[in-house]
């Protein structure tokens, strides 16, 4: 199968996508699956995971060992390419020097954008998600409720592809039989985290990850997708066979060349690509959407990377998927004489309540896990278990200092060694080094368990970005500036992680590596570390206080749509990237269904 | 041809000079990188790379010498696993001490300057070379930095170095395969079926799916 990448067929689209990650792969599947014409325009260059992924490469293959650098920021091997925090000629700039006041932006310019280095973890928003507003008053409601949601969800899960189990805890949704892979088996680590934080009222379930454990139901599945689509039926139905099932190796986050976890690149865009209704251009960076003189978005302006030139393509409607920042930044740079301040900003709202997760580590050497035989514990690369957040009744009854909750994902075993394994082990040892040394690193090799917090953080009215007003990228697109501010309820719920996970470490008998830091404000990751950045063109039902309705259409222009993380109203402490899917269908099922309309 | 007492007279005032005693114009003479660039953005991942394909190796002969005898006096042959030089630990070193990035021209000094005061101490004590001396000529030394909260006030640097060079060579070392035999690292297999660990090694520990 090869992806197009010269410039488009000639033809009159009727949908142009900007992204192809998770929103922009979702979006595009699903029209062109409806029959929607689709251009997709990406920003970076073609990527194909099947030829290009170094899936048993070792370390020692590497420079440095795979260690990461500035150019890898997540190692050598990672599968990103072209992104990272800092982007070569794509500045952006910061409003302050306060290292508290900062927003440090994750971008990946490549086809399948940052689904291609994630953790794969797919969390179900909860009834609770959604409209967080009506529960403790703060923050934004979104416009739909989780039953409006769920059965997308369901059709997500079924696609793509996740493993996990249905509990019925609080606020932690299940699926509809049948939508569910079976979770992959615990390791040594996952077991004793399962036994000592249970003693301490902490729930370990099954963790929810898009990695096939198994072959997709391609018999069943393609039906409840695409009721009465026959076409789309049998080409899902391909597709979900020529995806293999995890073989138990390498790292989900080099990617996957036999496609088995969920990729864009390997789940959305090939089967999108098989209705021949979808046609997509790479290295497109799209600088602003072009308005016609209705007031109806025209097509987008896009500079060709490899000649330099400015082009514009035109379409019935725009979808912006480019990643919540970047959409916004596209909506602010398409100004005119309507929209003088940016495009569908008549609220004022594009470009704020950016939001990412609040993120805190702790890790632990367990003495339990010393010494163990060897184990192949490569397993499904992710965990298998985690904690859904726990505390929603001890907060309804004010027994908390902050609002929302926090997951924990954890993870421990005997992973396949890199450059940082078994640093700092004179912490143990007391400086060992020698025959001595070498005792010490079989004894403690597969001891340490890390414990991360994800968690919910409430949109405020300090966290936004707006246009620069001096400067420009290498393409002469004028960049985007942060504010960032964390309020108590952060800080506190980062505090509040510290001390469960240092008492779980200790219920495991284990030593903390390191300080357990009580002030919040030491203990949070900064701003945009934990790359879950959603929010700057919320949804909502008034048109006052949000940028577009339920439907990802913006208030203001009827034909211009936004189906990434920036139609957030808030940012449960699930990882946003199922919601964004799931999100992402819903509004493409509307978009199909006005185009046969003839409403748009 | 420099006889040995000449050399070791400059080592030793090297040594009372230096490069741990923070003069600066030494180390940067010393140290100073050549400006290269890294692999880029967009390096071929599946291309197998070594110590020198991405960017020229910098060692000295000298240095490189030094670094083998303290990398196999942290991690010898042991008989169950080779040294650290005999899986190409060194050239990772150097690599590493070689490369363009922050993080890795920050302990360009600590290494360089590290492996000149192994030399220097080692003359100081044994009037050879910290290559040249036996095995528990090289303990001594390393004996008196290998722990940081133990080390004497005038070992602190070095035993600061000794802590960075360490974790050098420990992750050079096991990250390789046979590293990572040594200490039972066994996957990196596709498999048809992934079971987890087996149910007796659970009993043994009080754990599984139905313990409390």
């Amino acid at each position: 199968m090869s992806i197009p990448t010269s410039a488009a067929r000639a033809k009159n689209y009727d949908v142009i996508v900007v992204g192809s990650g998770a929103a922009g792969g979702q979006t595009a599947y699903t029209l062109s699956m409806e029959g929607v014409k689709v251009l997709m325009l990406e920003a970076g260059r073609k990527y194909v995971p099947e030829q290009e992924t170094p899936m048993f490469q070792t370390a020692d293959q590497a420079p440095l060992r795979g260690a990461s650098s500035p150019e890898k920021d997540f190692g050598f091997y990672d599968a990103t390419i072209d992104g990272g925090w800092t982007v070569p000629g794509e500045p952006y700039v910061q409003s302050t020097d306060d290292p508290n006041g900062r927003f440090t932006w994750w971008r990946s310019r490549m086809l399948g954008g940052r689904t291609n280095h994630w953790g794969r973890i797919s969390l179900r928003n909860g009834p609770y998600d959604f409209k967080p507003h009506a529960r403790d008053g703060l923050g934004f409601d979104w416009p739909i409720s989780y039953d409006d949601m769920a059965p997308y969800y369901d059709k997500v899960e079924r696609l793509i592809g996740v493993y996990g189990t249905s509990e019925g805890l609080e606020n932690t949704p299940n699926s509809s039989p049948g939508c569910l892979l079976p979770p992959p088996a615990p390791l040594v680590s996952d077991y004793l985290v399962q036994q000592r934080a249970r003693r301490l009222g902490v729930p370990i379930i099954p963790g929810h990850r898009a990695v096939l454990t198994q072959q997709l139901d391609f018999k069943r599945s393609p039906a409840l997708l695409h009721p009465g689509n026959l076409k789309a039926q049998k080409i899902i139905a391909e597709h979900m066979q020529q995806r293999s099932a995890c073989i138990w190796a390498t790292d989900c986050g080099r990617g996957c060349s036999i496609r088995a976890n969920y990729q864009s690149t390997t789940v959305h865009l090939p089967p999108a690509l098989a209705t021949g209704n979808l046609d997509i251009v790479t290295d497109a960076m799209v600088s602003e959407v072009v308005l016609g003189r209705n007031g109806h978005a025209k097509g987008v302006k896009y500079i060709d990377k490899h000649s330099g030139a400015e082009r514009v393509v035109t379409a019935r409607a725009v979808v912006l998927a480019a990643s919540a920042c970047e959409t916004a930044r596209i909506l602010l740079n398409s100004k005119s004489a309507l929209f003088p301040n940016g495009l569908a900003n008549s609220s004022g709202k594009v470009g704020r309540y950016i939001m990412d997760t609040v993120g805190s580590s702790v890790s632990g050497q367990i003495p339990l896990l010393e010494s163990l035989p060897p184990l192949n514990e490569d397993g499904a690369s992710g965990h298998a278990f985690y904690a859904p957040w726990w505390g929603y009744q001890d907060q309804q009854k004010g027994k908390l200092n902050f609002a929302r909750g926090y997951h924990i994902e954890f993870g421990g075993g005997r992973r396949m060694p890199g450059a940082g394994t078994l640093h700092g082990l004179e912490h143990f040892t007391g400086g060992s080094y020698g025959k001595k040394l070498k005792e010490d690193a079989r004894r403690y090799y597969g001891s340490f368990v890390g414990f991360d917090g994800r968690g919910e953080m409430i949109p405020n009215e300090n966290s936004y970005c707006e246009i620069d007003p001096k400067v420009k990228d290498k393409w002469g697109i004028p960049v985007l500036r942060f504010h960032w501010k964390w309020s108590d309820h952060e800080t506190r719920q980062a505090a509040h992680m510290q001390t469960t996970f240092a008492g779980i470490v200790e219920a495991m008998g284990g030593r903390v590596i390191g300080k357990v830091r009580t002030d919040g404000t030491e203990a949070i990751a900064p701003g945009g570390f934990i790359i879950h950045e959603v929010g700057g063109a919320i949804m909502g039902a008034d048109r006052q206080i949000s940028v577009t309705n339920q439907w990802c259409q913006t208030w203001d222009v009827k034909n211009l749509f936004v189906t990434d993380g920036a139609v957030f109203a808030s940012n449960a402490d699930k990882n946003p990237t199922l919601t964004i899917m799931a999100v992402a269908w819903r509004a493409a099922d509307h978009i199909a269904d006005r185009m046969r309309r003839k409403e748009l | 041809m420099t006889d040995r007492r000449t050399t070791i007279k400059w080592m030793l005032s090297v040594a009372a000079s230096m490069p741990l005693l923070n003069q600066r114009s030494w180390s940067q003479e010393v140290t100073a990188l050549p400006a290269y660039r890294g692999y880029g953005t967009d390096p071929d991942l599946t291309k197998l790379y070594r110590p020198g394909d991405a960017w020229p190796l910098t060692l000295s002969q000298a240095q490189r010498r030094t670094a083998a005898a303290l990398c196999n006096v942290i991690i010898p042959d042991d008989g169950r696993s080779p040294n650290a030089e005999g899986v190409g630990v060194v050239d990772f070193i150097d690599e590493w001490v070689s490369a363009p990035y922050p993080r890795q021209t920050a302990d360009r000094p600590i290494v360089l300057e590290g492996l000149a005061w192994m030399d220097a101490e080692a003359l100081l004590r044994f009037e050879k070379y910290f290559a040249e001396l036996d095995e528990s000529q090289q303990h001594a030394i390393c004996d008196d930095i290998c722990y940081e909260p133990n080390a004497k006030p005038k070992f602190a640097r070095a035993a600061a170095f000794f802590t960075r060079y360490r974790d050098l060579t420990v992750g050079g070392f096991y990250s390789t395969p046979a590293g990572s035999r040594d200490i039972g690292y066994i996957g990196n297999v596709p498999l048809p079926k992934f079971d987890g660990p087996p149910a007796e090694l659970l009993r043994k520990l009080g754990l599984g799916p139905e313990s409390t």
